[in-house]
Order: C-alpha cells, then structure tokens, then sequence
C-alpha cells in the first residue's frame, strides 16, 4: 500500500482551521499565498508519495549498520536524501538571510506531516536540522551562522540534538559530559550521549552536533548547563570541510521500531566545540529547539497516525469476509461495509483531523507570535502556542500509537504478520510518546508552568475562543452543528472545572491529574477545531457562487459529529480521574502495588 | 533558439475516474487535475535542451480553463520561462488546438514544439501531427530520444518491433513518449521563482480561432466488468473453450 500524501485534508486544516491566510497581513510572508500554498503541498506530496515513501519499507528491513564509527543508512536513504536537499526543502521555514525560503512555519508542518508519514525514520533526519536551525538563528553569533547555517538551511549537512546520557533522561540537569577551555577560545568536549537520532550517517557531508556540556566549576543541575557546537568535520574559515574532530559514534540501538533511524551512542574525546550562547545558558537555547521539536514530534504522531489509516482503509477496501448487513452484490462483502469496521474507520479519521487541526493551529500561532504587529496579538498568539505545545506533542502522539493500533486490529490476523506492513507503523509510532519530552513531562509542564502563566490568561482565552464556536454552532441555520453545541459547551465547561480544581489543588493532587488533564485539554481542544472546521464546511455548503464541493464540505461536518458523539460526549467523565489526588495512590504504600 | 512546449491539464493519472449518471462524460467535479504526463515529459525535454546550452528560452501554452494557469505553474517551476494561456471553458478538440497552436508558433517563432504524443484524458494523439501539417513541418512522433545538433535533429522513436531514428532540419515537431525521460521535480526555490514568471492570457478569439466541438459524444460508459474465471479440466477443454466460446483460435 503506497502513501497519498492528503493534500485537500492539509489544507481544508491550514486554511479553513488554523487560518494560515491570516498570516499574509503580518508582511513578514511576502511570497505567501493561497496559490502558492497549493502548489507548495502539491510538490511536496510528489516527493513524498514518489521518492520517500518507497524507502520506507526497506528502512525497516534492513536498518543501519555501524562499522568503524561510521554508520550506513538503509538502501534508498541517500538517493532520498538527495532529492530532499536538491528540492531545496530543507530550508522552508527558515529566514532568506540564512538561504531559506522565508515561508510560514505552518507551512513547514504541513511538509513535516507528509515527511513523516512517507517515512517516519527518514524524516526524523530533516527534523532535527530544523530544530538546530532555529537554534543557531536565536542563539548563534553572526559569525557561527554564517559559517554554518547556509549549509544546514540547505541540508548539504545535518545536525542533531545531543542532551541525554545514561544517568540525564528526563532529568537533563544530572549530565556529566564535561567542557574545558581551549586557549583559542573554542571548548574541548568529553563524555558519552545516548539515544542521538541521526547522530552519524552518510546522507549528509557534515553532521553538525548540538551538545549540551558542563563548563568547569558549573554549578550541579540544569543552572550549569552549556550548549556547544560541536562539528563532525571541522569547518574551514572558507566554509570547505578540515579534519575530523574526536566525536564519534560507537554504538547503535536495536530499536522497537524507527529502524531506518541511526539511533547513535556518541562518544566526545576532547571534540572540539564552540559556545552558543551564554555560558551556563544552554537550557534556554534548548528549550529553542526542544519547543519546536515537540510541535514537530506532534505532526509526527498525526503522520504516522495518516499511514497507518490509509493502509487499513485501503484493507478494509480489498478484503472480503462474510455478509454485511449493508454489503452490495453477493457474499463476501468487503470488511468496509461491516459495522464494527466502518466505526473504527471513522473514528480515526475524525482523531486524526482533530490532531491535525490541534497542530497546524499551533504552528499558525508559531509564526504570529513571531511575526505579528501588533504588540498584544503577539503576545495573545505566543500564549495559546505555549498552552497547546504540550497538547499537540502529547495527544498527537498517543493518537499516533491509538490509530496505529486500531489499524493494525483491522488487518486482523495479517496485522500481526510483518510483511503486512501494518505491524511497522505501530512500532514506529511507539516511540513519539516517549522522545521529546514523554507524555508525562508535556502533562507536567500545562499544569505545573501553562496553566497558570499569566494568572491562568491563555487558558481563559482558549476557553473564550471554544465558547465562541458552541455559540456560532448553536445558531446555525444547519441543525447538524446544534448537536455538536451540545456536547462542546459541556466540554468545555467540564475542562474549565478541571482547571479550576487544578489550580487550587496541592502540588501532589495537581501531578496526579496532570496526565487526565492533559487528555481532557487535548480531546476538547481538537473537538473545537473539528467544529471550527464543522462551522468553516457550512459556509462553504451555503456559499452557491463558490465551485465548492459539497461532499467534502458535509464530510466535514460528519466527521465533527461522529467525534462529538464519540470524544467530546465522554468529556464530563474525565474529573473524576483528574481528581483522583495524591493520597488515593500513595496512601495505601508500595504494596498495594505488588504482585502476590 | 525557442522551444515552444503545449501542455494540457488533464484528471491525475492517479484518479480512478467515474463516467456521470447521466453518461454523457467522466466527472470531473472536485477531481485533481495535474499536467497530463506526456506533456511533463516535453517539458523535461525541452529544459534538458535548454540546460546543454541549445536553446535559450522555453515558452509553454496551455489551451483550456482558468485553471489551466496552475498547470502553466507547473511547467514554468520546473524550468520554462513564460507562459500563455488561451483561455475557453469549451471543451478542446485536437484540430482546434492544433490551429491555434499554429498561430501561437506563428506569433513567437520557436524552432521547435515539442508535445507530449497523447493526453490521458481522451487519448486522441493528434494534436502534434495536425500541427505539423497545419505548418507544414516535419515530425518526429513518439520520441524516445532526441538528439540536436545546430539546425540537424535525430530522433529516434519507438515503432512496432523497434527502433527508428529520423533525421531532420528544423523547425521541426517532436511528440514525447513514456520512455524519453524522467521528468523532474520542482524545488522549492523554483516553484517561488515561478509565481513570478510572467503568464499572458488570451481568448482563441484573439487568434481568430472558431474552436466549437465538431465531434459530438454519444455516450460515455464503464468499461465491461471483468467476469470471474473458470477451471478447466484439461488442455483439450481449454482448446474447445478458446475455440467454440472465445472465438480466438
């Protein structure tokens, strides 16, 4: 089953959702375009559909091989790589001034869906770049980018994100991978990272190693940190390639899924590296990378999520088993038509529309809070970006592994055969609530800094904004969006309870129903957007000059019923977990918890 | 030198199409269009000319709806330098776009067109020899290479059992087949550069063309279901079969 990368869905989600036209009145997009929105998607989903998506397969066959610290990529991985960098597609959303093309980051998320979704291990590649790009662009002296970014904007090299070792998972403040001065200014770094995505390969001329270090005398914890540049191969003053710097890869992980991806262990004996940034200000630069990598991870889960769902579709299309009450001609029909089937259908296409919509709208509110005039609607879009990044990496990704389960369960027994396929897109899809921050983490920073940032603003605004659709939903001329008032304005209701009940509750209680919470925020969030859409589709459905197609427009609205009824109906449900507290599992001690 | 390349925006070729209700076209309501694929290919043909230093600029031309413009996009983000659209919602037959391709070639005088040898949509494969005998030029039709050299150009084409090479002088018309090359992808960087390429709109009035239909559709319908096969016992069934029942021995 080959990928056809939804070009109509990914736009229907930019334009009529996430409002990505509202972008051209900031001035800071002035190629940007409806027209050159569509032929932007379009050629991107050739590449994607044509060129990537055939090495997916392999990727997980065969995997990476290392040998003498240098690590081969899967059969089809370089010419891909190739064609990605000639399309000139690595650099997007990136500045011209660096040699980008200067369009929306909304924009590259969309190109990011589809990367993702043609082949999750090759595009993990692209998308750490990405990250060290707007790293370097916030935090690099001029010097430092115009020695390396043109070459990463262009992806003629990669880069990658050096954080975790053994002992500094989660807790990224307990790393020990020391930096000491060099008498030319530049640092010597030593220690060992694990879990490098991408940390070598031979796609790219040079890997670019963002590291997070220790500077002598640093005090302990996540204050000390630093963050170095740390070449593959040394740059020369005119940007050609010198030695090799004592950084390499000594190990490769034996991964659940991702394959296609070099997941590295990094060993750094005295590299040579720069300083970006202040010294002891390498958490600030990597929460730059980090923030947009979680959006980006979240696009993963919806990409994946994407995969998966057109190969069971597509099954369920082609496969034929027994009578179905609805069945057209003679017996066997096929497992579309059986009732069970077409629900589970629906429902993932309904969870992937709403986890679409949950990212694409905080990447539209990326680019406004970086770009917008106006003083207090940047602010206003840099608050609900802050509030939804946790959302759209955590409950993206858990759909990511819900569809992918889902859609490994229509293929039956043939699922859990490999040469399916199927089985692939649940093991790649595993990682993505794990990378990046796990789930928890994203639960734990809405609760614990977005939700109470401001005295509670962006969630307050966000709350306005849900009650305004209920409304625009309830005095709709098309009686189909009242049912979808009934259960958003509950939803609603119900998530601002939760929300009061957290902000008052102890900090143990509120840990506790972080996670639920997270859950509750991301599930009325998406089912907002759907109905924005919803409400977006009738306008289309009464427009009569417009050569809109009314199939699509209903389609809409179908699908925002389907996932009302569904999701947004069980909402009023989710307190009773949120408010489970603290003393509910600790009071009864570990033992409650022992097997016996 | 010019190269003149027309191209047709036509339903993907990853469609699968459906005939109306009513039988009297294939529905083409909310259904990707894309640039037919042997006109990509003319286009690839045309810029690959161009990079060998053999010509210096590509004109593309597309006869059909507004729509058409994004087509005309497509070709100028892979490469062609300008564009004309002539403009009618009217259904377009080859003769018709043969004669008004004519007048373009009279207008801009490329020394060669080059086509793609068949649209995928009605398959008709006219328009490059009707344009060439409108000019009064010589063709070369399924190419599956083409070599220029000044004025002298060889093309070799795919015929029934083989291979045929031409050898002629320009201007000339060159019609694409599958074989000839793989078109590229456009960049990034070029589809941006492309929004800014001019495009010039016309009307077929503008070149004095009269394009209404003079083939009229009778019916447009499924091809036959394939039926379920059957298990033969033996050969010699299978000969009787083929012989009293299919009618092919």
């Amino acid at each position: 089953m080959s990928y056809r990368a939804p070009v109509r869905d990914i736009r229907f989600c930019l334009e009529e959702i996430a409002a990505i036209d509202g972008l051209k009145a900031t001035g800071a997009f002035p190629e940007f375009s409806e027209d050159l929105t569509r032929a932007v998607l379009d050629e991107a989903a050739k590449l994607a559909n044509d060129v990537i998506a055939p090495t997916n397969w392999a990727g997980d066959r065969e995997g990476c091989t290392l040998k003498d610290g240098e690590v081969t990529t899967p059969t089809g991985f370089r010419d891909a790589y190739s064609a990605f960098v000639e399309g000139g597609w690595q650099g997007i959303s990136a500045p011209t001034d660096h040699g980008g093309m200067g369009l929306p980051r909304a924009l590259g998320a969309a190109l990011m869906e589809m990367l993702q979704s043609a082949n999750m291990a090759f595009g993990l590649g692209p998308m750490l770049s990405l990250g060290a790009i707007n790293a370097l662009i916030a935090h690099g002296t001029p010097e430092q980018q115009a020695m390396y970014l043109p070459n990463i904007v262009s992806g003629t090299w990669s880069a990658t994100m050096n954080l975790t070792e053994p002992q500094a998972g989660s807790d990224v403040g307990a790393l020990r991978t020391k930096a000491e001065p060099n008498p030319d200014g530049s640092w010597a770094i030593t220690g060992q990272k694990i879990y490098i995505t991408w940390g070598e390969h031979d796609c790219a001329e040079n890997i670019i190693h963002l590291v997070l270090a220790r500077t002598p005398d640093a005090p302990a914890g996540t204050k000390g940190i630093s963050l170095f540049l740390v070449p593959k191969f040394l740059v020369n003053a005119d940007a050609s390639l010198g030695e090799r710097n004592a950084v390499k890869a000594i190990g490769l992980e034996h991964k659940m899924g991702i394959h296609g991806s070099p997941t590295c262990t990094m060993d750094y004996a005295g590299a040579k590296g720069w300083l970006i940034g202040p010294e002891q200000g390498g958490m600030r630069a990597m929460f730059t990378m980090m923030n947009d990598a979680r959006l980006h991870v979240g696009v993963q889960g919806v990409g994946i999520a994407e995969r998966a769902y057109q190969r069971a579709l597509a099954y369920a299309q082609e496969r034929r088993q027994g009578r179905a009450i609805v069945g057209e001609g003679d017996a066997p029909h096929a497992i579309i038509d059986h009732p069970d089937i077409r629900r589970s259908l629906s429902i993932m296409k309904a969870k992937i529309e709403a986890a679409r919509a949950l990212c694409f709208h905080t990447a539209v509110e990326a680019d406004m809070a970086e770009h917008q005039d106006d003083e207090e609607e940047r602010a206003w879009a840099k608050r609900r970006e802050a509030l939804l990044t946790p959302l759209a990496k955590a409950w993206s990704t858990d759909i990511g592994v819900e569809v992918s389960s889902l859609a490994l369960q229509i293929h039956g027994g043939m699922g859990y055969i490999e040469e399916t396929g199927a089985a692939q897109h649940y093991r790649d899809a595993r990682i993505a609530p794990i990378y990046e921050g796990t789930n928890a983490i994203q639960a734990i920073d809405l609760v614990g800094r977005k939700l109470s940032m401001e005295n509670g603003l962006a969630f307050e605004e966000l709350i306005e904004d849900i009650q305004q659709t209920v409304e625009d939903c309830a005095t709709s001329s098309n009686e189909d969006l009242h049912y979808l008032a009934n259960r958003l304005g509950p939803a609603a209701e119900t998530l601002n309870a939760g929300a009061r009940w957290l902000l008052s509750a102890s900090e143990d209680d509120r840990l506790i129903g972080a996670t639920p919470f997270l859950k509750l925020a991301s599930e009325v969030t998406g089912g907002w957007l759907l109905c924005v859409g919803a409400v977006a589709a009738q306008r289309l459905l009464k427009d009569e000059s417009a050569e809109s197609d009314e199939d699509y427009a209903q389609a809409r609205i179908d699908l925002a019923y389907i996932y009302s009824e569904v999701v947004l109906a069980h909402t009023p449900c989710a307190l009773s977990e949120i408010r489970l507290g603290a003393e509910s599992v600790f009071e009864p001690g570990r033992f409650m918890l022992e097997s016996q | 030198m010019k190269i003149l390349v027309p191209v047709k925006r036509v339903v993907d070729y990853n469609v699968k199409v459906r005939v109306k209700p009513d039988q009297s076209d294939v529905d083409l309501a909310n259904v990707k269009m894309s640039m037919n694929p042997f006109c990509e290919i003319a286009v690839e043909e045309a810029i690959r000319l161009k990079e060998k230093g053999l010509a210096e600029e590509i004109i593309t031309v597309s006869i059909g709806p507004a729509q058409a413009q994004e087509t005309l996009r497509t070709a100028l983000a892979m490469g062609a330098d300008r564009g004309i659209l002539v403009q009618t919602d009217q259904t377009t037959e080859p003769l018709a776009v043969a004669k008004i391709l004519a007048k373009v070639v009279e207008a801009e005088g490329p020394s060669l067109v080059i086509l793609g040898k068949q649209a995928i949509d009605d398959d008709a494969n006219q328009t490059g020899q009707m344009l060439a005998a409108l000019l009064g030029w010589p063709q070369a039709t399924f190419a599956s290479e083409v070599k220029l050299d000044g004025e002298a150009l060889e093309v070799t084409r795919e015929i029934d059992g083989g291979l045929q090479t031409l050898a002629m002088s320009l201007p000339a018309i060159v019609t694409t087949d599958l074989r000839l090359n793989e078109p590229r992808y456009a960049s990034l960087p070029n589809i941006m550069k492309a929004k800014k390429k001019p495009i010039d709109t016309k009307t077929p009035d503008d070149f004095g063309e009269d394009i209404t239909p003079r083939l009229q559709v009778l019916k447009v319908s499924e091809p036959a279901k394939r039926e379920a096969g059957i298990k033969v016992e033996n050969v010699t069934q299978l000969v009787d079969k083929l012989k009293n029942e299919a009618g092919v021995l």
